[in-house]
């Protein structure tokens, strides 16, 4: 392999990491923040046992929300016990991991704002959908 | 100006505001922690902590990012990129941004310097929003959701989810095509 190929690809990743590190730091910052206040402030009274505003206010939260997926799955199984539809936890589940409020700044600086603010949108709807079409396939399944 | 942006596949992400604005955003984050030591300092110190335990977990997934692009400066040509996920990719292009979405791993910030390289080296918009989509298809953690859920439901979802990141990807595709909202303008 040829040694200044090897440099040049090195210098390259160097500064576009170097010029991430910024919007990487920002948005770590802000998901600590974020994970340390959200679970304190959630409330299961949102719930109304609507399928359709279940999803919605599933999805709602579930796009404020971050942090390791595994979480959504421990207050979604948590939600299931306490009564809530299974429609509103798969919204909550898949707007979870799907929609990032508070990735928003740091997708729109890398990706661009049109791209992000679309992509997030068309995910939001797509998890209320998705969880009313699980719901529909699993009391098919029963 | 279009012409002269397929030519050099260079999407109009504009790269200078783009290094301004992440300092721009960094230095609003501060100062919104700054005002959280004094407005409730026990919040601030345990967000503190959430931020430190949360670089710590993500530094191997960052190297393997940087080793990643590394790799990709070094060994794939445009040509190669544009073939498997360019414009002209069609229905490989969504089966390769799938497949790869699933199997990456890591949060999803960790991938935007990556996937913005890859744009900028010619991937369609479209497969970067099915990537992101099916990085929500989270491999390790899928038995923790059957545990949870059952097998059923996840089987379930997971299919749904698969299809989801398909319609999301047709949807970018249109939408970021269309004339009347602006042809590729970020």
């Amino acid at each position: 392999m040829n040694r200044s190929r090897l440099r040049e690809a090195f210098d390259k990743t160097n500064r576009m990491f170097v010029s991430a590190l910024p919007i990487l730091l920002g948005m770590l910052l802000l998901v600590g923040m974020v994970v340390s206040i959200l679970p304190k402030r959630f409330s299961h009274a949102l719930f109304s046992g609507q399928p359709f505003w279940d999803a919605l206010e599933g999805a709602l939260f579930g796009s404020i929300a971050t942090g390791q997926p595994v979480t959504s799955y421990i207050l979604g199984k948590g939600l299931l016990e306490a009564g809530i539809g299974l429609t509103a936890v798969t919204a909550l589940i898949l707007s979870w991991v799907t929609v990032g409020t508070v990735q928003l700044p740091a997708e729109s600086l890398f990706l661009g704002k049109r791209f992000a603010l679309w992509r997030n949108a068309i995910s939001f709807v797509l998890a209320v959908a998705v969880s009313l079409l699980v719901t529909e396939t699993m009391a098919l399944l029963q | 100006m279009n012409a002269n942006r397929q030519a050099d596949h260079t999407p109009p992400a504009n790269k200078g505001t783009n290094k301004r604005g992440g300092w721009i955003f960094l230095a609003s984050v501060l100062v919104i922690y700054a005002a959280l030591f004094v407005l409730n300092p026990a919040l601030a110190e345990k967000s503190t902590q959430a931020f430190l335990q949360l670089t710590w977990k993500i530094l191997p997934i960052l190297s393997l990012v940087f080793a990643f692009m590394f790799l990709g400066n070094l060994l794939i040509r445009e040509s190669v990129i544009r073939r498997y996920v360019g414009r002209s990719s069609g229905w490989l292009g969504y089966a390769f941004a799938t497949v790869t979405g699933i199997i990456s791993t890591g949060p999803i910030y960790v991938w935007y310097p990556l996937l913005a390289d890859l744009k900028n080296k010619g991937m369609r918009e479209a497969l970067i929003a099915v990537f992101l989509y099916n990085r929500a298809i989270k491999l390790p953690w899928l038995p923790v959701l059957a545990g949870y859920f059952g097998l059923k439901y996840t089987l379930v979802l997971t299919l749904w989810m698969i299809t989801a990141g398909l319609v999301e990807g047709l949807l970018m595709e249109k939408i970021l095509k269309s004339p009347e909202s602006g042809t590729r303008r970020n």
